[in-house]
């Protein structure tokens, strides 16, 4: 361990106590929360929403909202408290000596603004420098980032860089005056696995370069056991525990701490547990599939110009077939713009599509809204966002019982009923009923979702995103519950997600996609025990892994962009053909 | 029930509503309370040298240039005030409305000539759309109030537009749509509802406008026509003497600021009260 040779504390934080003004009286937000920061070392603050994470970052950088106050309490940076400073100096400090870098680099960078001139005003205020000396610092900056083409990079605008790259300039920007601490606040939250990885072995490798001090705030904590040398687990606006990160992963003494390490999904946890194969019934005979999808494809042209003429297409889904079979949970995982949302969408017919989609047996491309309505009871959505999903004004139980109204199900007192069993079923009370949506909690939210969803007794359920919003401990809830419902009810799922570790936990079959196609689609087990696809692989490479003891270093890392859907006009997508590898193994052909 | 008593707990809503309530009594009771006439030219109203006469015992606000009772004419004025705000700014928000939230939900050919025709509408000066309109019909109370509603509905249909077509993909929406509700289902139950607040707070601030609006026209002489007293073209015929009698300025002036402050206070009360996920907030 490299941090323990020059042992000797950067930032120690002692006994913060802040407080939140609420219509309710004053709340304290974090309770006596007290760490040390060393030389060359990164602390992972870990913990659900509202544990206080970010408010001890703010905390520290002075950044609190105004109905916030920090009440009492020390942060000594290097000796000097931070409390005690006047704006002026701890605008020095800010940008200076402590850097923050925040989850969504796109609002954090200007979009007006090239990157050159961004970087350059930062490098200015702090160091001095003007003119070209600022240019020269500003272009070594983006090279210490390792991202391509920097000089190009400098005249562009953040909207030209994908989310991987504006984060790249972010991270820049926050070392480009050598703070002595980086402060990032889920980072890596809003980007794909692959460019994760990338980003963190990025961050690690920069710490040693720069010798700066990492707080690291994530809910993951898999991306804790990539990174931390220690780790302090925050909950309700206290820590629980801190320790150095083997420690606390081998043998954590809190409860709080054993019970979030048991409920975060770890790949590979599945790896003795067979799949059912549900393409046969219990007596062995073939299975008729529930939803048969045949040559889906989707496109949406880009208009632009002075004409707004298309000069562009997305080519969501290219030529996409599979089935699910009754009582099945089939697994779309990709990455952003792959095409899996689409996929959903079109399902439910939320977007129209070419192909064939035969839900229980009957066509539904081309039917009119008169008759889609009976089909739509057979195929039902659970969105990913909870509270987007639920018309804020409306009683939850207006919401759970409006699809019976539609369809015309039941009425009165028996509609009262109906809608008092999905809710006990989903495991809410059902006094809930006449509150409001923004009364509940997010996984509390997703129940009534759910309970929705089941009130008109459908077969088949996409579930897209349907638990990535959540807090893990939640999130194994929420799909505890949907297994039971599919045990229960003979549910399938469509079950679309772009985490490898929680897809593990929860499909009998997964297809991996990319750029609008399937690329390899097998059972579960033998997809993530043997995968094939190069692309299969590198998803799986990139999940970080909640062991702190198997980390990046030995393992190999995806390089570039995830690539993008969109074509020009005349692209004529290639045909390719599956090998079958048995066991219903299909893999895509590759070069 | 509910929303006047929570409305009548917040000290500002209750006191817009008590203006408002002020101004609607004196409206209604005009003939009991005015001492006098409001068209009456009185002699005595006048100095020697035909000049208005300042606020006294006998003219408690004084009088007019032609020795006409301010009070008297202030009274029966809130009459056409209030039928004007309430008639021409209900009119333009229906109008608004309607218009905004079909081509914000339909978009598409439907959507594109709605608009269309209302940037049409935009763009031509609303002055001169008004004294086209009022020279076409026979300028009377209620074609006045046309003639505002005419104008004043571009900006509600703007505004009632994008809030519709950002309602219309958010995820509740699409939600709806998979749960199979129909599309006038959704429109009714699911996007009107949280039209309400912006539909609420033009309507309040609206009747500032609307009543100067009214002003405007009837300083041009294609408005509320005289003798028939307004509130704006009260200010209108004594603004050229404002040096010299202000209070034939002020106290109309006044009259329309405390209406239309009313109208906010209680707009803003509303606002807070109807939405939910405000509830109990300050």
């Amino acid at each position: 361990m490299t941090y323990q040779q020059n042992h000797h504390p950067v930032l120690e934080v002692r006994n913060l106590i802040t407080r939140v003004a609420t219509p309710a009286g004053a709340k304290t937000v974090l309770d006596n929360v007290s760490f040390t920061l060393q030389a060359e070392e990164t602390l992972c603050l870990a913990g659900e929403s509202g544990s206080g994470k970010s408010v001890t970052a703010l905390s520290i950088m002075g950044l609190l909202p105004p109905s916030a106050r920090t009440t009492q309490g020390e942060i000594l940076l290097e000796g000097r408290n931070l409390l005690d400073l006047s704006d002026r100096q701890m605008q020095k400090i800010r940008g200076g000596d402590i850097a923050m870098i925040f989850q969504e680099p796109m609002t954090s960078l200007n979009p007006v603004m090239t990157i050159g001139r961004q970087l350059k005003e930062a490098i200015s205020i702090h160091q001095d420098v003007y003119g070209k000396e600022a240019d020269a610092k500003a272009l070594r900056a983006l090279d210490a980032v390792r991202i391509s083409e920097s000089k190009r990079r400098m005249v562009q605008y953040p909207h030209e860089l994908s989310g991987g790259m504006r984060q790249r300039v972010m991270i820049a920007m926050a070392l480009s005056c050598n703070p002595k601490v980086l402060i990032a606040d889920e980072p890596t939250t809003a980007l794909d696995v692959t460019i994760q990885a990338q980003i963190l072995t990025l961050m690690n490798e920069l710490k040693k370069d720069f010798q700066t001090s990492i707080i690291l705030i994530t809910h993951d904590m898999g991306v804790v056991a990539e990174m931390a040398d220690r780790v302090a687990v925050m909950n309700s606006g206290r820590i629980i525990e801190a320790q150095e990160v083997k420690k606390l992963f081998q043998a954590p003494s809190e409860a709080y701490t054993r019970a979030l390490l048991k409920a975060i999904p770890r790949l590979g946890s599945m790896k003795d547990t067979p799949s059912e194969a549900k393409q046969l019934t219990p007596e062995g005979k073939p299975q008729t599939p529930v939803l048969e999808v045949r040559d889906l494809t989707v496109r949406f042209d880009i208009n632009g110009g002075l004409l707004n003429r298309p000069v562009s297409r997305v080519h969501a889904v290219e030529k996409l077939s599979f089935d699910l079979f009754p009582g099945e949970t089939l697994a779309l995982v990709g990455e952003s713009g792959c095409g899996k949302s689409t996929i959903g969408k079109s399902l439910v017919s939320l977007i129209s599509a070419k192909g064939t989609i035969k839900i229980d047996g009957q066509e539904v491309t081309g039917l009119s809204a008169q008759e889609l309505l009976p089909v739509r009871r057979k195929i039902q959505m659970v969105f990913q966002d909870p509270y987007a999903a639920l018309d804020p004004r409306m009683t939850v139980g207006d919401l759970v019982g409006e699809p019976l109204v539609i369809h015309k199900l039941a009425h009165g007192r028996e509609l009262i009923d109906r809608v008092e069993n999905l809710f006990n079923r989903v495991g809410l009370p059902a006094d809930a009923m006449a509150r409001h949506p923004h009364e509940f909690s997010g996984g509390q939210r997703q129940r009534i979702c759910i309970a929705r969803a089941l009130s008109l007794s459908p077969k088949i359920i996409v579930a897209d995103e349907s638990v990535s919003a959540l807090d893990v401990s939640v999130q194994a809830q929420v799909l505890d519950l949907l297994q039971e419902l599919q045990q229960e009810l003979g549910l399938s799922y469509l079950f679309i997600s772009h985490d490898m570790a929680v897809v593990e936990q929860v499909c009998h079959r997964v297809a991996v996609m990319l750029l609008g196609e399937i690329v390899e689609c097998g059972p579960r087990d033998i997809v993530f025990s043997n995968p094939q696809h190069p692309y299969t692989k590198q998803l799986l490479d990139a999940v970080p892994i909640a062991d702190p003891t198997v980390r990046r270093k030995e393992r190999f890392l995806p390089q570039g962009e995830v690539p993008s859907p969109v074509r020009s006009l005349d692209y004529k997508p290639e045909i390719r053909s599956f090998n079958n590898l048995g066991q219903g193994h299909f893999v895509r052909e590759y070069a | 029930m509910r929303v006047l008593k929570a409305l009548l707990r917040r000290k500002l809503g209750a006191f817009g509503l008590l203006v408002i309530f002020m101004t609607v009594a004196v409206a209604f009771l005009a003939p009991l309370i005015a001492p006098y006439p409001p068209d009456l030219q009185l002699f005595e109203g006048l100095t020697l040298e035909g000049a208005p006469l300042p606020p006294n015992s006998q003219f408690w606000l004084g009088t007019d240039l032609l020795g006409r009772d301010l009070f008297s004419r202030l009274i029966y004025g809130a009459q056409t005030s209030l039928i004007i705000g309430v008639v021409a700014n209900g009119a333009a928000i229906l109008i608004g409305s309607l218009v905004g939230i079909v081509a914000g939900f339909y978009r598409g050919i439907v959507g594109s000539i709605l608009m269309r025709f209302t940037d049409l509408m935009m763009a031509f000066p609303a002055l001169l759309l008004a004294i086209v309109l009022a020279a076409i019909f026979k300028p009377s109370l209620w074609i006045v109030a046309l003639v505002i509603a005419m104008v004043n509905w571009v900006q509600v249909a703007r505004v009632i537009y994008s809030e519709t077509v950002s309602l219309a993909e958010r995820d509740f929406i699409a939600a709806e749509r998979t749960l199979g509700a129909s599309p006038l289902r959704i429109l009714l139950k699911h996007i009107a509802p949280h039209l309400i607040y912006s539909t609420i707070v033009f309507g309040t601030l609206g009747i500032s406008t609307t009543v100067l609006l009214e002003a405007t026209l009837s300083f041009l002489g294609i408005g509320v026509q005289p003798p028939t007293p307004s509130w704006g073209n009260i200010i209108f015929e004594n603004q050229t003497y404002f040096a010299s009698a202000p209070w034939l300025v002020f106290l109309p002036g006044f009259a329309i600021v405390s209406l239309a402050l009313g109208f906010n206070l209680v707009g803003d009360a509303m606002r807070e009260i109807l939405d939910p996920t405000m509830k109990g907030k300050h």
